[in-house]
């Protein structure tokens, strides 16, 4: 090999070894390092039996949130970020969207007082004082959202606050694929 | 031997030697400094190893910080979706340390799933902070009503 | 309407960009003069537009235009008028609008600057750097336009700006960085111009040099700032953390420093040329690589910006279009690359050589350990960080074999040199420099560190072989003194720059050995001691600032029972965004920093509170100063500007033989 080749050869390395780190870089892009994967994507609701927050007296199952694409939203007076989302949940509601939500180890009390003051966006709403069912959707921090589908299938997940960039990026095209085709 | 091989060869044999030494030493650090990252349901299943620095990532659990009178010692739990283990720090929390939202405690791991943590770790997050600007009317409003 | 006007100047600033790419470009291979003057005229164009788009968009902050998204989101009635004005970079959209004006201004600056240039080459570089700008203004317009109206219904109130960010060094931080990162862009395009067109002589080296030293003082200056800012905003009294974001700026310094010093080799003696091109791609890549990295989210960092997978992919292909290419050109040119210069080992050149290999090494270090975590998400095998003692016990070996080759190399003569005829000054350099080294380390501090003293040893070092060097210059002069502020410039500069490193490696090396920090539990009327400093808390009370609620501690301290300061230190609450902010206090001194933040409220109306004690901390800003100013000293030597107009004497001569 002449000395004029090998020397073309050697500059041509750089742009190799740019090549790789694009294409690290490039399947990192995807990924969100601070999540951790939850494994009941496409499983059904975990079973449990649980007071409506409003009335003790009835008690809840995963069947009561069958019958239409739902959102249920994991959220507690302590957590200030639920108070930030919440009038994002009350703009969802009037759009007619459906929304359940959990009210996670959260005083009763102080979870009515709140509503009745920033408006009620919620169907109905799972009093989940011990933190209970939020462990067994492996809740990581409140606000949290997932989106059933009609049989109550848990079809996407999102960690932090619902927003309109987030509604529109992340469930609405979920929701129309869920849709029945008419 | 020419001057210019000689050259050639200084050239050559510094920039090996270099990049060799700076390879050993790149990768020794790397195995002694890497902070493995585990959720807890993960360090009860076994999986951390002990005795050496990891980090744990989860939310706090409400109701769960307990302080000493005395000292600045402070202990809570993380969770995630299975379990919560204890974590025991001293000193000065982190200004967005809260109950139920998300850190990360880098520390080492007891024989009994106990996390000392030399230093704990809230996102200075944006995420959190929502682009609708409508509730953040209302909110500074009472906010500043006395909420 | 404002905002509009603004929307229509970055437009119109796309289409300008348009122009400087295709007309100079076509011109410089047509050899169509007219075509090459548009050049300038248009760079200027850019730059005013946006100016313009810029300045109403801080006019949209300062009138609180809360119909336009960005403005809500990030301002706030309340919040004092200078920190409305920084808001405007405080997020994303701004702060990207601001780097493409540095952009602008940059490449007006070489516009105006290269009148003696030759022509071809002024509309190559000119032309690259509206390539640079294009794609940066697409980016801004079509993933993250800043003037975006939220419409019918807007809010009577923002939601104010990050309570971190309201601060003076977050007034100054971005933009200086900006100016180095996108400084780096002169170096990028000369390089580009000139592999362009084919003429690797080592003008091109001369003409990059000293745009190069000054994107390089600028992102010395945005380093340090950051670093400040850090110490005292994050409230934890730590300078650097080896965070993604901080290793995102480090690492085009680190290289930026290492092109300096090749472009000297290159110019002089014309050697490393194909290292030196190299060099000033990857710097710039690595300035793009930085803005990605912060801006796609794909890194964990502690002060991250909201991250949006579709702005990462569109940087990242403006990074594979730029850097591909320049790389690929470099890779087609490569035969024509020559470095005709010859060197002995013992020479100034290898001194170089020894500076360039360090420096990219300790790139490399900061490169893998940045990168690694996300190599290894990738591959799916776990999620892991690396933390700062990885940095630390890399970088640590490799700024002191920098130190060390940093006495010699300086005083080596170019070509070829013999350590014999150094043998004096250097013999007396190391006898003095391990005395004292040693001696004060030993004497002073307590407890001994043996890495202390190597360090202290090696600053020595550094300062005697360099006042070694100029007592040398000056012997044999009558007017000492007067000799030595005839010293050339660009020497002098030098001399500045070496020093200021030896300052901030003594900052580091003390603050990082003998820094004090506790965490104790005050209340009023009660004190802790730490270093020989006694804090006694006097009074605790609440206050309401202009968008905050704060409570404040008056902290008096003395040392050997008299008072030396009393200090504020506050928790505060910022009621737009619902975020609690610890303001720390500090008593600033040359030799020491006290630093006292309010950590938390405890239960008995007691704080916890953090004490420290911070050695020569100052040191490692100062120290980065006097580089920067040797830097802007080195620029401003007449030397370039006659070297400059020589030059082009002989090049409109060649072409002048060429053409006949």
């Amino acid at each position: 090999m002449s000395p004029k080749r090998k020397r073309s050869l050697l500059l041509g390395l750089p742009l190799l070894g740019f090549l790789v780190v694009l294409v690290v870089l490039g399947s990192g892009l995807g990924r969100d390092p601070s999540l951790l994967p939850s494994v009941l994507i496409d499983r059904p609701l975990p079973e449990f039996q649980a007071q409506r927050l409003d009335d003790p007296e009835q008690w809840l199952s995963p069947a009561d949130l069958h019958g239409d694409i739902a959102l249920l939203n994991i959220w507690a007076t302590w957590c200030p970020t639920c108070y930030q989302e919440h009038t994002f949940l009350n703009t969802l509601r009037e759009r007619d969207i459906a929304i359940y939500g959990v009210n996670y180890k959260d005083d009763r009390e102080a979870a009515l007082n709140w509503l009745s003051q920033l408006g009620d966006p919620y169907r109905f709403n799972i009093d989940d004082p011990e933190g209970q069912l939020g462990i067994e959707l492996g809740v990581y921090g409140a606000p949290e959202t997932f989106l059933l589908d009609a049989q109550g299938t848990i079809r996407y997940r999102h960690v932090g606050a619902l927003d309109e960039t987030v509604w529109e990026r992340e469930f609405l095209p979920r929701i129309r694929q869920l849709e029945p085709q008419s | 031997m020419t001057s210019a091989r000689r050259r050639r060869l200084f050239m050559v044999m510094s920039v090996v030697f270099a990049s060799g030494v700076a390879v050993a030493l790149t990768t020794y650090a790397l195995r002694q400094h890497i902070n493995l990252f585990f959720a807890p349901s993960q360090v009860l299943a076994g999986e951390a190893p002990v005795d050496r620095v990891i980090r744990v990532g989860g939310l706090v659990v409400p109701g769960s910080i307990s302080r000493d009178q005395e000292t600045l010692q402070v202990s809570f739990e993380i969770a995630d979706n299975i379990a919560a283990i204890r974590v025991s720090y001293s000193g000065i929390l982190p200004d967005l340390f809260r109950e139920g939202q998300g850190i990360v405690a880098r520390g080492t791991l007891g024989p009994d799933y106990h996390i000392q943590a030399q230093e704990v770790l809230a996102r200075h997050d944006e995420e959190y902070m929502p682009p609708e600007v409508a509730d953040a009317l209302k909110r500074t409003s009472m906010a500043h009503d006395g909420y | 309407m404002i905002p509009e006007l603004g929307h229509l100047a970055l437009v119109l600033a796309i289409a300008t960009s348009i122009l400087l790419v295709i007309l100079p470009l076509v011109g410089a291979s047509r050899g169509n003069h007219q075509l090459m003057a548009t050049a300038r005229p248009l760079a200027a164009a850019q730059f005013w537009l946006l100016a313009v788009s810029f300045g109403c968009l801080v006019l949209a902050f300062l009138q609180n235009d809360f119909s336009v998204q960005l403005v809500a989101e990030h301002s706030n009635t309340r919040l004092p008028w200078y920190y409305q004005i920084t808001a405007t970079w405080g997020n994303h959209e701004g702060s990207l609008l601001l780097w493409v004006l540095t952009l602008a201004g940059w490449t007006w600056a070489v516009a105006l600057f290269s009148q003696s240039l030759p022509r071809e080459l002024v509309a190559r570089v000119l032309g690259v750097m509206g390539i640079i700008s294009l794609c940066f203004l697409l980016f801004t317009q079509m993933t993250s336009n800043p003037f975006v109206r939220i419409l019918p219904v807007f809010p009577y109130e923002g939601q104010d700006l990050n309570p971190l960010l309201q601060d003076v060094g977050m007034i100054l931080h971005p933009p200086m960085l900006y100016m180095g990162y996108v400084g780096f862009a002169v170096a990028f395009a000369f390089v580009v111009a000139a592999l362009i067109g084919g003429k690797l002589d080592s003008a091109w080296a001369r003409w990059s040099r000293p745009w190069t030293t000054s994107a390089w003082c600028f992102l010395t200056l945005g380093i340090a700032l950051g670093s400040w800012w850090a110490y005292y905003e994050l409230g934890w009294g730590g300078w650097w953390f080896w965070d993604p974001v901080e290793n995102a700026s480090f690492m085009p310094w680190l290289l930026g420093t290492a092109l300096m010093h090749s472009l000297a080799a290159t110019e002089k003696r014309s050697v490393f040329k194909a290292w030196t091109i190299l060099l000033a791609i990857a710097t710039f890549s690595l300035s793009i690589l930085g803005t990605f990295l912060v801006r796609s989210g794909v890194l964990t960092s502690v002060h991250s910006f909201a991250t949006d997978p579709t702005r990462g992919l569109f940087l990242l292909v403006i990074m594979a279009l730029l850097t591909g290419s320049a790389l690929l050109l470099l890779f087609l040119r490569a035969s024509s690359i020559r470095s005709d210069g010859r060197f002995d080992p013992v020479s100034r050149e290898s001194g170089l050589l020894v500076n360039n290999v360090l420096l990219a090494a300790a790139c490399g270090v900061v490169f893998v350990g940045t990168l690694f975590p996300l190599l290894v998400d990738v591959l799916d095998l776990g999620k892991l960080s690396v933390g700062p003692p990885y940095f630390n016990a890399l970088f640590a070996p490799l700024t002191l074999a920098l130190m060390a080759a940093l006495g010699v190399g300086p005083l080596l003569r170019w070509k070829t040199d013999e350590l014999y005829r150094l043998r004096v000054p250097l013999i007396i350099s190391a006898v003095i420099s391990i005395t004292l080294g040693f001696g004060l380390t030993y004497f002073l501090l307590t407890p001994f560190y043996w890495l202390v003293a190597l360090s202290l040893t090696l600053v020595f070092w550094v300062i005697c072989t360099q006042i070694e060097d100029i007592r040398g210059r000056i012997r044999n002069k009558h007017h000492r003194w007067q000799a030595l502020l005839n010293l050339p410039r660009h020497y002098q500069g030098m001399v500045l720059g070496h020093l200021g490193l030896a300052v901030t490696v003594t900052g580091i090396a003390m603050v990082s050995f003998y820094d004090i920090a506790e965490d104790v539990r005050l209340a009023e009327d009660r004190s802790t001691v730490v270093a020989g400093h006694e804090f006694r808390m006097v009074e605790l009370y609440d206050y309401q600032g202009p968008n905050f609620s704060a409570t404040r501690a008056v902290v008096e301290v003395y040392r050997d029972g008299r008072q030396v300061t009393v200090m504020r230190p506050e928790k505060r609450f910022y009621w737009a965004r619902q975020m609690p902010m610890t303001q720390v206090a500090l008593s600033p001194g040359l030799t020491r920093d006290l630093y006292v933040a309010l950590g938390e409220p405890l239960d008995d109306g007691s704080w916890a509170v953090r004490v420290q004690y911070k050695p020569f901390i100052r040191w490692i800003w100062l120290g980065s100063i006097i580089m920067s100013i040797g830097g802007f000293i080195a620029i401003s030597d007449p030397r370039y500007r006659l070297a400059r107009r020589r030059r082009t004497a002989t090049v409109t001569g060649e072409q002048h033989v060429a053409k006949t």
